[in-house]
């Protein structure tokens, strides 16, 4: 399998250097390793001092635990980017197309390009919002769209996130960092900022405004709370929108409307961009036995009190198996042909599909429907027989549970390891913001697999993070 | 302000403090455990865990109090809410909550004694010397509140913060200052004596005051004139009468901003008040543990109204 290293053109003597990494080449050729290790030090404590930190689930240990962060930049030359920035456009707006007809008519359905099964049955079908249109029928405000590349112009789409997608403050953090540890990177470099991300998403959330809020509306974050691992996110986003963070028991619902505890007396809130799940929002409305959430919050969304950001029930536009049928939704709702590639998936729950998986199984790589984090999966290649055929006996017992893709040969891009510089897998996550406009600040979250030869670069399992470059034109 | 929001820096505050006087409680200890103890005393270290609320706790997990087991009880113990540790740590997790409400500056000053408090719980117990840690605590805490002051804007969060400060400090001094009287001292006789006024001496220099103290009094060391200053004395950062005023401040400025008055402004008024209408004879006569106890309780009162007001978020 070759494999695309980002950095460069051809093989062996022919080898040239891709325009977007030209002056990174002479950067990392001047950096004597004494210096190097400096920096990375330098990066390492400014990271904790800042305190963003990570919490691996499940795992216990340091809840303070840093996500490695490598200092060699992934750059995105100008047109590779319009063309993203396109294909990720098209797509959200499908996707939030999608959510309001399967809570509408289901004309989707109707027509026949999607098993009524696969929506209707979906666990993340909140039938508690159906025949309800949100503000600017808009369903998922923030779309990260996860993308992976395997050659120049290859892209494809390897997942879809529509609820609260997370980690767009290391994209933020790791801009700030590099930008003060390498000034002259930037001043000999023309690189897009991606610091209005703040500034747009608040426009965003203001844009879906219930229509009983009247005036500018109020904004505020909710939070599982600081033992949550996400936590420094949604406090790095209060703080850098003006907005006050809030968990469920700063909440209440009076009247029509919903409220927040403040020192002042109640205040009320209008849009909440919310952090936790469908489940906890209200326990009137989806889990009685939950402590968590607020009682009646749904009755207030309902009857348009306050928007909920993503709209309850968005999970079903990203679920792995629904994910299959996007590309048709492009079709369908916009008349377009997809900008961006869905990798080939085979859906276990069909008997072809599974007869050719299980014959295949060392060569793929095989998700849990609703798995995230890179928990639950396996990746053939990277596998010994046994674990491979301990494998096979999971996806026989449960086939729906599981789809498979073929193992794509990911990009890599030049990585700052132990014995110098070395390519190593990324992939990429930009973040859509979705309101009155679509927006798409240049840049995202480049996670990237530490370890030699690792395909999975989920910073549960070792993945670390990279500033991601989109140069000016 | 969120109501939580207010009442995580007002905690913030009160951990600070409070680890701080923790820090003094132990520079008291070691000093006067330096003292030729006399038949008839109580342990010295015993007082100190009086003092500080927590000799059952202490008693309970350590059984007789030993120098060694109260400094890691007062020190470093996660199991004693109110060691120097569980302080810090507490602090910086009300911090982290409300980063948003916090510059940089003060987070990181916050961030820095937690992450120091961690090496030092790594490091070997004989290689830390008490006066080193006692010196590390203060020092951070007057770090974490220059931060505050230097940085923060002059809003209802920087008054709910001082307010914690105030009604910490204020309780604390009352604390020590009963340590002192009422515990310290075994027998009535000797008052007054040579061994009373190194007890009184130490507990000043125990809160940084013994230079200010002879720069505002002069002469000898009176229980009078300790009272005084530790109470009635405006000048003195830490005496009752400067922490009332300072409650009564920063309460009317959140009366101010909010437009309303609560029943918080009023009790901290009249604890103002009544140490301002006192005297040192007066105090004497109702009997200073007795007039101590009652600012301690009066005080609490004060903190439950601020609750109700402001922190619970009960408030229609």
């Amino acid at each position: 399998m070759t494999q695309f290293n980002e950095m460069y053109l051809g093989q062996g003597q022919s080898q040239s250097v891709r325009s977007p990494y030209a002056r990174l080449q002479d950067w990392v050729a001047a950096m004597p390793q004494e210096l190097r290790s400096l920096k990375q030090a330098e990066a390492e404590a400014l990271f904790r001092r800042i305190g963003i930190t990570f919490a691996v689930y499940g795992e216990g240990g340091d809840p303070d635990r840093l996500i490695p962060f490598d200092m060699f930049p992934r750059v995105f030359a100008a047109a590779e980017w319009a063309k993203l920035e396109k294909g990720i456009k098209q797509r959200a707006r499908a996707l939030n197309a999608f959510l309001v007809d399967v809570y509408g008519r289901g004309e989707i359905i109707r027509a026949g390009r999607i098993p009524a099964r696969l929506v209707y049955q979906n666990e993340a079908y909140e039938k508690a919002v159906a025949g309800f249109v949100p503000p600017k029928g808009v369903y998922s405000h923030i779309v990260g769209v996860d993308i992976v590349r395997t050659g120049p112009d290859e892209f494809f789409v390897l997942e879809d996130n529509c609820r609260t997608p997370s980690g767009v403050s290391y994209m933020l953090e790791s801009r700030e960092i590099m930008m003060r540890m390498f000034p002259d990177l930037f001043r000999n470099n023309r690189i897009e900022p991606v610091d209005g991300y703040s500034e747009k998403l608040r426009r965003t959330l203001a844009s879906v405004a219930p229509k009983k809020c009247k005036g500018e509306p109020t904004v505020v974050i909710l939070t599982p709370g600081h033992f949550n691992s996400a936590y420094y996110e949604h406090s790095l986003l209060a703080d850098l929108m003006g907005v006050e963070l809030v968990e469920g028991q700063d909440l209440f619902v009076d009247g029509e409307y919903c409220w927040m505890r403040t020192t002042e007396g109640p205040r009320r809130v209008d849009v909440i961009y919310r952090r936790i799940d469908d489940a906890y929002l209200d326990p009137l409305c989806f889990r009685p036995d939950s402590m968590l959430g607020i009682p009646g919050l749904m009755d207030v969304y309902r009857s348009g009190g306050v928007s909920i950001c993503s709209a309850p029930g968005a999970g079903v536009a990203d679920d792995k198996a629904v994910y299959t049928y996007v590309p048709e939704m492009v079709r369908f709702y916009l008349g377009e042909e997809p900008i961006l590639k869905n990798v080939p998936t085979w859906q276990c729950g069909k008997s072809d599909d599974l007869k050719y998986v299980l014959d295949q199984l060392p060569e793929l790589v095989v998700k849990e429907v609703h798995g995230s984090g890179g928990y639950g999966m396996l990746v053939g290649p990277k596998c010994s027989r046994e674990e491979v055929e301990r494998f096979r006996a999971k996806i026989v017992e449960n086939p729906g549970n599981y789809i498979a893709q073929p193992t794509l040969a990911l990009s890599s891009v030049p990585t700052f390891v132990e014995e110098g510089v070395a390519p190593r897998h990324v992939d990429l996550r930009p973040y859509c913001l979705v309101g009155e406009r679509i927006e798409l600040v240049p840049g995202g979250l480049t996670r990237v697999a530490l370890k030699e030869g690792s395909l999975v670069v989920n910073s549960s399992q070792g993945g670390g993070v990279k500033d991601t470059w989109v140069l000016a034109e | 302000m969120l109501s939580r929001t207010a009442d995580n820096l007002y905690w913030i505050a009160r951990y600070m403090e409070r680890a701080d006087t923790i820090a003094r409680l132990l520079e008291v200890g070691s000093r006067i455990s330096l003292l030729p103890s006399a038949h008839g005393y109580r342990s010295e270290w015993d007082s100190l865990l009086q003092a500080s609320g927590l000799a059952d706790a202490f008693a309970k997990k350590y059984g007789d109090p030993v120098q060694r087991n109260i400094e890691s009880f007062l020190f470093f113990d996660h199991d004693n809410p109110s060691s120097v540790a569980s302080c810090f740590k507490a602090a910086r997790e009300n911090g982290r909550i409300v980063r948003t409400a916090l510059t940089s500056q003060v987070w990181d000053a916050l961030n820095t004694a937690f992450q120091e408090l961690k090496a030092l719980e790594r490091a070997e117990r004989s290689t830390l010397e008490l006066g080193r840690l006692t010196d590390w605590v203060m020092r951070h805490a007057a770090m974490v509140r220059g931060a505050i002051d230097a940085t923060l804007l002059r809003n209802d969060g920087f008054n709910f913060l001082n307010v914690g400060y105030y009604l910490e400090r204020g309780d604390n001094t009352a604390r020590l200052m009963d340590v002192k009287y009422y515990v310290l001292l075994p027998r009535v006789d000797f008052v007054g004596s040579g061994l009373d006024n190194y007890q009184w001496t130490t507990l000043l220099r125990a809160m940084g005051a013994q230079r200010a103290f002879h720069s505002a009094y002069g002469g000898a060391v009176t229980a009078a004139k300790i009272a005084d200053f530790l109470i009635l004395n405006t000048q003195s950062p830490r005496s009752l009468a400067t922490c009332s005023a300072g409650l009564v401040n920063h309460l009317t400025r959140v009366a101010k901003a909010y437009g309303r008055e609560t029943v918080a402004q009023e009790q901290a008024r009249a604890l103002l008040a009544e140490v301002e209408g006192t005297t040192v004879d007066a105090i004497f006569e109702e009997g200073l543990h007795e007039y101590l106890t009652r600012y301690i309780r009066d005080a609490a009162d004060l903190a439950l109204a601020i609750n109700d007001a402001y922190l619970s978020g009960e408030m229609r």
